[in-house]
């Protein structure tokens, strides 16, 4: 009999009837194999695995991380309140002790959901990790939570979410963004003014193999983890760093995946994408969640894993090496950074365009923070999109200053012009959420 | 005139009905060391004076496999198991002759290493040097296809008496399931056979030649015959007699929760609108977890016999049970003791219930009034709790569609029916406990045996497509065809029926009696590189547990007015 190390949860929410278009990638097919293979090896029959049905999230879930354009359920579809629910019941039975690591096998994923959403990028409408962080920081009152993202593709929309946030390290390994979708991710996006470094990128070129991970993992995100001291660890496991995915191009493997959870041991892990359905995700799932509950994994290969054939090349093995100095240093520089740019200014504003190629639509933001240095301060963002839409949004983090609590307050009250359709204001003090039409 | 048996741990019960009603009804004492005579005596004294040509069915629900499971009582198996990437099938070994070999097939059913000839060989040699005449072969996915299994059958026969294939005692998905289930087939068969053969004979000689039909643990039966491939079916029949017996007088249109209190445990089921409600999964027997279908029953360790004591100043009942109650001369109170402080229960030695309840009552410092409506409320409450659990676990089964779970339909029993030796006693007072509205099953006493006495043949067919390779089978049913891309979701389930169809008449089913339903129809465009390929489809559809229609008349009766005459039984 097999008898899980660690009691591992499992949600597994394979939404077979729910696809973006028939034939997208994020389509009913995409768990099938993966079901299979779960059911067939009978790992919910495991002693100490244990299957838990997903809650749905409420709209203030939601509210809570983002600025729906026009409202939640205007960009949400059933299907997204029960990924982030099932995102969320792993994390109400781990902080409620019912298990000591669990894994939301669910889809559509949401590490591409940025804080304003006006439609649906990289597969994503929601981010369903941060739902699940944000729920659980105002139900368990956890503060510091680390994030290392594992999927392929930059996840911008986590590094949006957190890029003023100092207690949530973000962590990302991605295939570099000069070859791949979003585009992003390099070395030097670090967070904002009140929260450098706590956003850190490894860019991988194509074709890193098990080599480079690991090497990345062991040499620079655990020792950054070991220093930030969360407690929690999340990991968006993506898995289309698989060498059979169609739309990436790396050379990872279900062994290799299987091992790097073994080592970040994260305490929850999220499924986000991963479109080789029949040759890799079967496999990784399988070798993902025989790491969590601890037990052997040695076994679990893709039928045409050859590990001679996706070797890693001396150039690749040597550029990676380079880039985690690069991190290191920007790590252990960022106290030293963050004071220079703390007296710099009071204000600081950024201006973006942002493309959600899965709605084809663009939206145009101008962000403007307040640079404070009691809390990690107010913000608000003017933001339209070329659908029509144009809001205000002020956000007031969790452990906001008097003043910024009371700038928020006076930004979203005072603002009257009918530029806006709508202002909102996220008071995370108050956990509350409130909304003026102004059109 | 139709015979039921259900042999229990203490005794046998056996009814005779005929389309007038229930005609006769004996017990007979159960000899766990010989069921054959149990049986044997409990079907001569039934049809003392009736003609042999007047029976026209006699369906048996026996411990025998169970038993012989439990104790361990088996002949050796050999196991042969091919698993390919995953888990070690080393962890599922489930005897001393288990052996790990070569093959690998994946979740679409594509071979992806070949069986090795000369290691099966090998295996097979070992396996007679040690004796061995019935093996178990299960390979990891065989039930998308069968061809590793089937070739090393091939490799096997006649070196052995008998060898049975994982894919054809179930179309589930769960490798380690299917092992301990093949495992436990191959274990009971000889015991099974040479039973059900002898009882078989000794009917014979006594002009008794109808065909024998055995309850299974999921509430249907299945002839002897048929029985010979799948014995391990009948492992755990006993629960599902008495859910059988109660259908008659649930309500068709709600839910019931049925409760079968007996002396050790208490057994609780479901009953959506007269149709048992099934475990998904199987059956568990001990550590192992199988893939035998059976009822979705749950078993606690609270009975009318239940030790009843006090441990750190509260008080406890069960879930072990040292003997009878002490009215009834045994060792320790129980609930049944406290039944007759309070004068509910009568005929038996009351002074010894109170001498035991008031030990207890001292302990807690109450007095003998206190003590026993205390141990009784707690019965009925712990009773009552687990009930509840049991509902909530069914409702929090996991689904996986978006529409499952919005639509999700819920569990909610009002209606309680409850059986076994105390249930009368204990109805009333669960009823002023709880908010179900209960009643007794008439005929409790013997409602088991009837309960088997009426099941349908039930059975299962698993069907599955996939129009890029260009098959559909239920390798279960020893079927696979070739199909073209237009293959669709309605021809899978029509094939899907006239298979089920097939199989339940073949298993003994009448015509009549064949309510079937499809369980599961899943269908996906399978897609490649954008562009739709084929289509994957799962059907799953099975006959419903239910009673036979011929004998509707014979629950009118029972529960009519003449019929309540046999309540007390
Ligand atoms: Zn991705
Ligand atoms: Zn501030």
């Amino acid at each position: 009999m097999l008898h899980a190390k660690y009691k591992t949860g499992l949600v597994f929410f394979p939404a077979f009837d729910w696809a973006i278009s028939p034939t997208h990638p994020e389509r009913e097919e995409r768990l099938l194999y993966t079901q299979d293979q779960v059911f067939e090896e009978g790992l919910f029959d495991i002693d100490g695995i244990i299957e838990f049905k997903p809650d749905l999230v409420t709209i203030e879930d939601v509210q809570r991380v983002h600025f729906c354009v026009p409202d939640v359920c205007n960009v949400m579809t059933e299907s997204h309140f029960i990924s982030a629910g099932g995102a969320k019941t792993i994390g109400m039975a781990l902080l409620d002790r019912k298990i000591e690591r669990g894994f939301a096998l669910v889809r559509p994923p949401g590490h591409h959901a940025m804080r304003v959403v006006h439609g649906a990028r990289g597969f994503c409408n929601i981010n369903i990790e941060a739902i699940m962080i944000e729920f659980l920081r105002q139900t368990y009152n956890i503060k510091k939570v680390a994030i290392v993202d594992t999927d392929c593709h930059h996840g911008d929309g986590t590094q949006d979410i957190y890029w003023h946030d100092p207690n949530t390290l973000f962590i990302s390994l991605h295939q570099d963004g000069r070859t791949l979708y979003p585009g992003s991710g390099f070395t030097n996006e670090m967070g904002g003014p009140t929260a450098i470094g706590t956003t850190l990128n490894i860019p991988l070129p194509p074709q890193t193999s098990e080599e480079g991970f690991l090497y990345t993992i062991e040499n620079i995100v655990l020792p950054i983890i070991n220093d930030f001291k969360p407690e929690i660890i999340i990991n968006s496991a993506g898995q289309d760093n698989h060498f059979s995915d169609p739309i990436t191009n790396m050379n990872f493997s279900a062994q290799g995946y299987a091992h790097l959870t073994r080592l970040l041991k994260p305490d929850i892990a999220v499924l986000e994408g991963g479109y080789s359905i029949e040759g890799a995700l079967p496999y990784v799932n399988l070798g993902i969640i025989l790491a969590m509950a601890g037990l052997d994994y040695s076994r679990v290969k893709e039928p045409n894993y050859d590990p001679a054939s996706i070797r890693q090349k001396t150039k690749v093995t040597e550029w990676i090496k380079q880039t985690g100095e690069v991190v290191l240093n920007n790590w252990q520089q960022k106290e030293k950074i963050k004071s220079e740019i703390l007296n710099a200014k009071e204000f600081d504003e950024r201006k973006r365009n942002i493309y959600y190629d899965t709605d084809n639509l663009i939206e145009t933001q101008i962000e403007t923070l307040r640079v404070c240095s009691d809390c990690s301060g107010v913000l608000k963002i003017d933001s339209s999109s070329d659908r029509g839409f144009r809001i205000l949004a002020v956000h007031i983090p969790r452990k906001a200053c008097k003043d910024c609590k009371e700038i928020g307050y006076r930004w979203y009250e005072s603002e009257k012009s009918d530029r806006y359709d709508f202002v909102f204001l996220q008071d995370r003090t108050e956990d509350q959420y409130r909304v003026k039409k102004l059109k | 005139m139709i015979i039921g048996l259900d042999v229990g741990g203490t005794h046998a019960d056996v009814v005779l009905l005929g389309n007038e009603g229930l005609i006769k009804y004996i017990k007979v004492p159960t000899d766990p060391t010989d069921l054959f005579t149990t049986v044997l005596s409990g079907l001569e004294k039934i049809t003392e004076g009736v003609k042999p040509e007047r029976i026209s069915r006699i369906v048996l629900s026996t411990t025998l496999t169970t038993n012989a499971i439990v104790q361990k009582k088996y002949s050796p198996v050999g196991m042969i198991v091919s698993s390919g990437p995953g888990i070690d099938p080393e962890v599922f070994c489930t005897n001393s002759h288990y052996y790990p070999a070569s093959g690998s097939i994946d979740h679409r059913g594509r071979e992806i290493e070949p069986i090795d000839q000369n290691q099966i060989k090998a295996i097979a040699e070992h396996l007679k040097e040690a004796g061995i005449q019935h093996v178990g072969v299960v390979c990891k996915f065989s039930v998308r296809n069968p061809d590793q299994e089937l070739q090393i059958s091939e490799i096997l026969n006649k070196s052995f008496e008998k060898v049975f294939l994982g894919h054809q005692i179930s179309g589930n998905l769960n490798f380690p399931r299917r092992i301990a289930t093949t495992y436990f087939n191959a274990a009971v068969y000889p015991i099974h056979r040479k039973f059900f053969e002898a009882v078989r004979k000794s009917l014979e000689k006594k002009g008794l030649k109808v065909p024998i039909h055995i309850l299974k643990a999921d509430g249907g039966t299945m002839t002897f015959e048929s029985s010979i491939d799948f014995p391990g079916q009948t492992i755990l029949s006993g629960p599902a007699a008495s859910v059988m017996g109660s259908i008659a007088f649930a309500s068709d249109e709600e839910e019931s929760l049925v409760l079968d209190i007996g002396g050790t445990t208490t057994d609780m089921a479901i009953l959506i609108n007269r149709v048992p409600l099934l475990n998904p999964m199987g059956i568990q027997l001990g550590p192992y977890k199988t893939l035998i279908r059976s009822l979705e029953t749950h078993s606690i360790g609270i009975g009318g016999d239940s030790a009843v004591r006090v441990e750190n100043g509260k008080l406890k009942i069960g879930p072990e049970r040292k003997g009878h109650a002490m009215a009834y001369g045994g060792p320790v109170p129980t609930p049944t003791d406290a039944l007759f402080a309070m004068g509910i229960m009568q005929e038996g030695d009351r002074e010894r219930s109170v001498k035991g309840l008031n030990s207890i009552a001292a302990e807690l410092g109450i007095g003998l009034r206190d003590v026993s409506a205390k141990i009784f409320n707690l019965a009925c409450r712990k009773i009552l709790a687990e009930a509840q659990g049991m509902i909530n676990r069914i409702n929090s089964k996991p689904v996986y569609t978006v529409h499952e779970l919005q639509e999700g339909y819920t569990v909610c029993p009002k209606k309680m029916l409850v059986l076994g030796g105390p249930a009368p006693y204990f109805a009333k007072h669960l009823e002023k406990l709880s908010d179900f509205d209960v009643s007794v099953v008439p005929g409790w006493g013997v409602a088991n045996a009837i309960g088997a006495a009426l099941a349908r043949t039930t059975c299962e067919v698993t069907l599955f497509a996939d129009t890029e390779r260009g098959f559909v089978t239920a390798p279960e049913e020893k079927f696979t065809e070739r199909v073209n891309k237009d293959f669709s979701k309605k021809d899978a389930v029509d094939k899907a029926y006239e298979l089920l169809k097939q199989k339940a008449l073949q298993r003994g089913a009448n015509l009549d009696d064949l309510e079937m339903e499809v369980l599961e129809e899943l269908q996906f465009n399978m897609v490649r590189g954008f562009y739709t390929t084929g289509r994957n489809i799962r059907v799953k559809a099975q006959v419903k547990p239910g009673l036979i229609h011929k004998f509707n008349s014979v629950a009118d009766w029972i529960s009519s007015d003449s019929g309540r005459l046999c309540n007390s039984l």
